[in-house]
């Protein structure tokens, strides 16, 4: 059990997100990491849908009311218990009285703060995961507010206490490099998306899609979980089209007629009409999750073949991480 | 016909598949936007939803959306098993319930109702009058909790989606866009034009069926008042 002793406010419980609710119209949601997410439950041997608690704003402060084992992920920011430094991806033990900090974030965007056995909180629609919009899930449907106390479940196969120092893992960014970009090159500073094109990638003139995959994009202030709405290029349509309406996931692209693209995030709405020039794939949305407002991004067409093998890398790494961390945990039995 | 329309007059012969990314596949019928066409749908959607590593088969306007549970492997095997099931699609029985929506025409809360009228050369009345004199069948649900989207909309009421969607219009916000009409269920941003507002609640988080409306029910708007 933890409480909340300090926030400024957007962080919300999130786990994997709402199944077969799209029929209702209802996001995937969850959190926007879902690599970060991952590895947060695989640390600590929760289950994969366990709900962690998702920070979005610096710094954030807990008080843990009986001892736990907790594992941060996402962000590399600054992890103090107690003011001593924790590193980012870590599994460690945190006293009953102590206090759990995150400050001073580095880079990425979004840190998860994970509790062995997974934040209980009831599920609503097939998840625990905060829908701020309708305001259900999570707690209450809200964001996390000073004073709120954070329970955990039982744990399945319960961990011992976690030996001073902890452990971890390697972090996604050198686990899972970016590939090399066509015109960028290897550029850390700018995140480089692989795409596959949707079904209207042809109706866009051909300066549009050579300036898709050749500019830098910015992300801009009007990104939310819904969306990131980039700020770059016109692209524009041979032919104007008025489509439709059709679901839509995650990572789709759409273009609005005003030429701006607007990549779906978790909280995207579940169809749309814009036309969509292409589908970020599932394997780089942690990149993407974790690029902040104001950063650059940029556009690599992949094939369906590269994208399947991309996915499987990612769970790969988190298959890996579990099992390491299940190790450690007979090892201290 | 007005060449303000001609993107609504592009029609397809054939289905089109095609894919968002590894998750999900989008089945676009041929042919008109018509509600025999969205019953051959809403029978596929039944049919498909019980295909092996199918999360969901999600009916959108006279399209389906399919998710995989892990991403699909071979594309074109399921890509020619849905062409055979949309053969074989037919008509889809369904009982709907008719649901009245009392609706408040213009001001603060129907931004755009001016906007739609200057759009489609007809006075606010008229348009109201056009709005409302339909009856409308829930072809699907999407974009946000319980939005139902309706159609069709009469011809002279067809307009583009807007240039830049609003970042946020309030739940019971009644709109048109394209060939369809819409009423949203909680505040969020939208590409249509909003012209004016309902109390009505749409969606429940915590029932078991969550939603007012459902795919195959008939709406019907009654004009409550018009803010000129």
């Amino acid at each position: 059990m933890i409480k909340i002793s300090y926030t400024i406010g957007l962080s919300t419980i999130q786990d994997l997100g709402r199944d077969e609710n799209y029929r209702h119209g209802v996001s995937i949601g969850g959190a926007m990491d879902r690599l970060a997410l991952q590895m947060g439950n695989a640390l600590l041997g929760n289950a994969k849908t366990a709900a962690a608690i998702e920070v979005t704003l610096f710094p954030i402060k807990f008080e843990i009311l009986s001892s736990v084992n907790i594992a941060v992920t996402g962000a590399d920011c600054a992890i103090e218990l107690d003011g001593k430094q924790i590193n980012p991806n870590w599994a460690f033990h945190a006293e009953k009285g102590q206090t759990l900090s995150l400050s001073k974030l580095n880079s990425g965007s979004f840190a998860y703060v994970h509790l062995a056995g997974g934040i209980d909180v009831p599920e609503v629609l097939g998840s625990r995961s905060t829908y701020l919009r309708c305001a259900f899930g999570g707690l209450d449907g809200r964001m996390l507010q000073n004073g709120d106390v954070i329970k955990s479940l039982p744990e399945a196969d319960p961990f011992p206490p976690i030996a001073p120092g902890g452990f971890g893992a390697i972090s996604p960014a050198l686990a899972l490099p970016q590939p090399s970009h066509a015109s960028v090159g290897t550029n850390d500073a700018i995140t480089m998306l692989r795409y596959l094109p949707a079904a209207e990638h042809d109706y866009f003139d051909k300066a549009s899609l050579d300036a898709l995959v050749t500019a830098p994009w910015q992300i801009t202030p009007q990104s939310s979980r819904a969306g990131y709405r980039l700020a770059g290029p016109n692209l524009a349509m041979t032919d104007k089209l008025e489509m439709r309406s059709h679901g839509i996931v995650p990572g789709v692209i759409q273009v609005p007629p005003g030429g701006a693209p607007i990549i779906q995030t978790a909280d995207s709405q579940t169809s749309g009409g814009y036309p969509k020039i292409g589908t970020v794939i599932d394997a780089d949305m942690w990149r993407l999750a974790q690029t902040r407002i104001g950063n650059q991004i940029c556009f690599q067409k992949t094939s369906y073949e590269e994208a399947l093998a991309a996915y499987r890398e990612m769970n790969k790494f988190i298959d890996k991480v579990r099992a390491l961390s299940k190790a450690y945990r007979d090892l201290l039995k | 016909m007005n060449t303000r329309f001609s993107a609504f007059s592009k029609l397809k012969d054939q289905a089109n598949i095609s894919l968002l990314g590894t998750t999900a596949m989008l089945f676009e019928a041929p042919g008109a936007f018509e509600l025999p066409t969205q019953k051959r749908i809403w029978a596929l959607a039944d049919e498909v939803q019980g295909w092996d590593n199918i999360k969901e088969a999600i009916p959108g306007m006279t399209n389906l959306m399919l998710t995989f549970r892990s991403p699909c492997e071979d594309p074109s095997e399921l890509r020619n098993r849905l062409i055979a099931a949309w053969e074989k699609a037919t008509d889809w029985k369904i009982e709907g319930k008719l649901i009245e929506i009392p609706v408040i025409y213009g001001g603060e809360l129907g931004p755009h109702l001016h906007d739609a009228a200057k759009l489609t050369n007809m006075s606010v009345d008229e348009l109201v009058a056009v709005h409302a004199n339909r009856d409308y069948s829930v072809f699907a649900l999407g974009a946000h909790p319980g939005l139902g989207y309706l159609g069709i909309t009469d011809e002279r009421i067809w307009v583009p989606r807007r240039e830049v969607p609003v970042l946020s219009i309030p739940a019971g916000s009644v709109s048109i866009g394209g060939m369809q009409t819409a009423v949203s269920a909680s505040p969020g941003a939208s590409g249509w034009h909003t012209l004016g507002h309902t109390d009505v609640e749409f969606f429940f988080p915590h029932k078991e069926n969550p939603t007012l409306l459902s795919p195959g029910d008939t709406v019907r708007f009654r004009v409550e008042r018009i803010i000129p």
